[in-house]
Parts: structure tokens; sequence; C-alpha cells
């Protein structure tokens, strides 16, 4: 059977709720959005319809270019590291008996699917003076006593690069499963070392999937808005952590809301400008 | 020799790292007291009893539980005619909805949460229950999606055409061929979306999270004044149903295949 072109009206039945759904409920809201960024603040309500830029106005401080730096820095530390981590393990993965890929995967999927609360809570106790890790060190006598790894940078570090290794190995794994066996054999057959052919060879083919899923994790980092709040100090509040913070309790959805249009143009960027510089290197 | 000690040791470590805190979560949670200590200090179950007969524990599972069902059942009902319309008629401008689907499970979580809340507020309708459904099956729609775009491009089309030559219609087709091969991947995307809506806090928090606590929101609550064995017991419960219900998609389905392992053989 050959796909039909819809010709009657009525052929186009089925996308009637799909569209109303998805055009009322996030392209609405997304609007919606965009609008309230121009919008005044109303301390009795939620905001005052206007046209005014006093919300991106406030984007121009030491403060917000501090946590705006910030932000970006640890959302590209996450991405690296767990790239770092990713690729040979998903790479090793891959060449794994099909029973192991299975179960790897189910543990993957389940931890990927676990709330920000969870694996937050998972890691406070993990790093925690009663119950943490260090008590194991004791114990091995490698420490004297066990103490508090939290709150600290170290913490939101740990706690974020946890969160973003399942989706990034997840990311990798179809790119990777699909790798041309007899690539790595011509390279061993050519005399280079499992390490070298790894290094000269594999990730080089990969170049381009490393660049997206670089910029794929480096997004799904910029979304952590939990772990910087229970594992760090406020000194170590994400732009994320900040809008939920205005929106919520300072009850300034629109400097909120421009904050989060702006979030989302710094990500559009990024990955624009990223596709640029590996667009070129393809044609050099 | 070297390689492959390198391979499992690395392996293993990665192994480690992942369920490190898990198995200290889940020692925690069986201590006798209410203390969070490892190694735990005593052996009780009864933090698990506990939300099941806590008032808020309870209420907090129930909320979940149905906002979940019917939030996966919701994104369901959106994605099913989509992928159908997608599969059944020459129509490439129409993949502009695949994008709207995915944006807001791709975009930062904050963002699409933001943007209904200023909606919900602006109608007036802010902190009402069904809200948190509709977010959420708009927020995980693209994981239904997924599956069934797979579940459709398996169908065997020359299956579909002995149908229609021997006089069968669409509705005759979806019902002897269509419905019973796509099945599982109806089961699978309702089981993604399900999970991942149980687990998911911002939207809910920035929908329903002044009226109406779910369990991640009840976890986030309690983590602000101290933390109980009770928490951990929930922690270890969600990690119980997430591996038990990938589990079974595993065991039943071909969880490589959905995960883009074996895509290419289908197309």
């Amino acid at each position: 059977m050959r796909r039909e072109v819809p010709q009657k009206l009525t052929d186009y039945g089925p996308l009637i709720f799909p569209a109303f759904m998805l055009l009322m409920f996030f392209v609405v809201p997304f609007s919606t959005m965009i609008a309230v960024s121009f919008f005044k603040r109303n301390p009795a309500g939620f905001y005052t319809p206007d046209f005014v830029f006093d919300n991106y106005a406030r984007f121009i401080s030491p403060f917000f270019g501090g946590v705006l730096t910030f932000s970006l820095g640890l959302a590209i530390t996450v991405a690296l590291l767990a790239v770092t981590i990713a690729f040979p393990f998903t790479y090793l993965l891959t060449r794994s008996t099909r029973a192991t890929q299975t179960v790897w995967l189910v543990v993957l999927l389940s931890i990927l699917s676990l709330s920000e609360v969870i694996i937050g809570f998972a890691w406070s106790t993990m790093l925690s003076r009663t119950a943490g890790i260090t008590n194991a060190l004791v114990a091995l006598g490698l420490m004297s006593e066990p103490q508090a790894l939290l709150p600290g940078f170290g913490a939101v570090l740990t706690g974020m690069v946890y969160q973003a290794l399942p989706y990034t190995i997840l990311v990798l794994y179809p790119a990777l499963v699909r790798v041309d066996p007899t690539l790595m054999e011509a390279a061993r057959t050519l005399g280079a070392s499992p390490v070298r052919a790894f290094f000269n060879v594999l990730v080089p083919s990969l170049r381009n999937t490393i660049v997206a899923t670089l910029i794929m994790v480096f997004v799904f980092a910029l979304g952590s808005y939990l772990l910087p709040q229970i594992l760090g100090r406020p000194s170590h509040w994400t732009l994320s952590v900040l809008i939920t913070d205005q929106a919520i309790y300072q009850s300034n959805m629109p400097f909120a809301a421009a904050m989060a249009v702006f979030l989302v143009l710094i990500s559009l960027a990024l990955v624009g400008l990223t596709l640029l510089v590996g667009g070129r290197k393809e044609d050099a | 020799m070297m390689a492959r000690f390198f391979k499992i040791a690395f392996m293993a470590l990665v192994a480690l790292f992942l369920s490190g805190p898990f198995l200290t979560v889940a020692g925690v949670s069986v201590n006798e007291k209410q203390s969070l200590v490892f190694p735990p200090e005593g052996f009780s179950l009864s933090w698990y009893g506990q939300l099941f007969t806590d008032p808020a524990w309870r209420a907090a599972l129930v909320h979940s539980l149905l906002l979940a069902s019917g939030a996966a059942a919701l994104a369901l009902a959106i994605a099913f005619p989509l992928s159908w319309f997608l599969w059944r008629r020459g129509a490439p401008w129409a993949k502009i909805f695949l994008v709207l689907c995915a944006a807001p499970f791709l975009l930062p979580p904050v963002l699409p949460g933001l943007g209904v809340l200023a909606l919900w507020a602006t109608v007036g309708a802010y902190g009402q229950s069904w809200t948190a459904v509709i977010s959420h099956a708009i927020f995980f729609v693209t994981l239904p999606l997924v599956t069934l775009s797979l579940g459709f491009a398996s169908i065997d089309r020359s299956l579909v055409e002995a149908a229609s030559t021997m006089g069968a219609n669409d509705r005759t087709v979806m019902r002897t061929i269509v419905l019973p091969l796509i099945l599982p991947y109806l089961v699978s995307g309702y089981a993604f979306a399900f999970v991942l809506s149980l687990n998911e806090y911002i939207v809910a928090y920035m929908t329903v999270g002044f009226t109406m606590e779910t369990l991640p929101i009840k976890v986030f609550n309690a983590l602000r004044y101290g933390y109980t064995p009770t928490m951990a017991a929930a922690a270890v419960l969600f990690v119980t149903v997430a591996a038990l219900v990938f589990g079974l998609i595993a065991r039943f389905g071909n969880i490589r295949r959905l995960l883009g392992a074996m895509s290419s053989e289908a197309s």
C-alpha cells in the first residue's frame, strides 16, 4: 500500500484532536510566556498587560551575569564529563552480548526516568556524614572520621553528571551500535592497538555524533533545577533555579518569563553556533 | 586479555557509580529508628508500611498514580491518531507535528513548566488538578509518538495492500491488522509516559504545587523539614517501579529496538 496524499477534507480528521491539543497547550502557553516577558509585574496578582523592556533590562547586572556564567560553565563541564565517560562505555556496551545490553538498557532507563528529587535525595544521603561514602572510607582505614561532602560544588557536579550519564549513553547508543565492526577490525589488522584504534579511527569517524551529543547533554544539564538546590549552596544556583524561584516564590512572572525566553535564545544560539563550526570543519 | 580486563573493570566502575546512591538509600530505608545511618541499625520495614498507611504519604501516592495514568492515556490519545495519519497519508508538512511534540520534552523542563503556569494563570484555572494531567500529557507526548512511529514502521505494507484488494476499508484494516500489530507499541508508549509522569516534578509543581501533593513534590517538601527513612522507602519504591516496568517491556518487547539499535531493519 502506498501512502496516499489526503484528498478529501475528512482525510485530515485524525489530525484535529492532536493539532488542537498541541496548539492549545504548547504553542499558546509558549507564546503567552513570551508575551508575559514584556508585561509589568503586579504584586497583587500575577501581572498586568503592558509592553515594557524592564524585565530584560534587569539582566544587565553583575549578579545576573554571575549566575549566567556559572550556569553555562556548569552545563558545559557536565556535558564534557558525561560524554567522556559515556562514549567509551557505550562502545563497550554495544560490543557486549544482547542479554547484557538488555539488562543495562533497563537499568539506564530506570535511572533516567527518576525524578531529580529522588536523585538529589539519594546523593545527599550518599554524601552525608551519617550514612555517606566517607563511612566506607573510614571502615577501610583510608579516613580517620566520617565527614559531610555537601553542600558544595563537587556535590552538585557529581549529582548532575550522574543524572546526565544515562541520557548521554542512550543518545550515543543508536549511533555506536551501527558502527561497522569491520572498521575497527581493519585498524587492528593494520597493527593499531585497541586504544589507538579507538582514538584514531572510532572517535574521528563519529565526530559529528559526539558534537551533537555534547549539545544535547548541554541543554539537558541547563534544565537541572533541583540538584543545585539540594546539593549546593545558593551560590551554586543556576538559571533554571532562579527562574523557578522568581516565578513561584517571588511571584514575579514577567521577570521569570524574560529569563526563560533568554534561556531558550541562548540554547538555540549555542546549537546554531556549534552546527556552523561543525559544518565548516566538514568542508575543510 | 588486558583489553577484556579493562572492559570489565570500566563497566563495573560505571555500575558502581550508578548503583551506589541507591544501595545506600536502600540500606538507610530499613533503619529501625528514625535516623538516616548507614550501615543501618536494626532492621525494619515499617517505613515502607508508612508510605501506604500514613494519610499524607498515601494521598501523595494516589495523586501521583491518578496523574500518571491519566496523563499517559491522554498522551496516547494525541499520539495515536497523529502517528496513524503520518503512516497512512503522504503529507510531509505534517512532520512539523513531530517537532511540536518533541520540543516540550527536549527543552529545559522549566520552560514548558513556566509556559503552562502562565497559561493556567491567565485563564484562571491555576491549581486545578486536571491542568496537571493535560500539562503532563503534552510534556510527555513525544514518548508514545516515538514508540508508535516505530510500531507503524514495522507493519508490513503488503499485509495492508492484500486486505485492501480484498475490499477491506480503513476501519477493517485498523481493526484486523493495525491494532493487533501495534498493540505492544501502544503498551510500551503508555508505560514510558506513565513512569516519567510518575517521577515528574517541575511541571506538576508549577501547575498544582500549592493545591495537591504528588509523590515527588511530597518528597521535596519533606526534604526541607529533615530527612526520614520514609523518604528513602519512597525512593526505593520509585526505582523498583521503573525497573519493573522497563524490565517487563524488555521481557515482552524488544527494548533494544525501541532504543534505536535496529530501526535500520524496520525502515
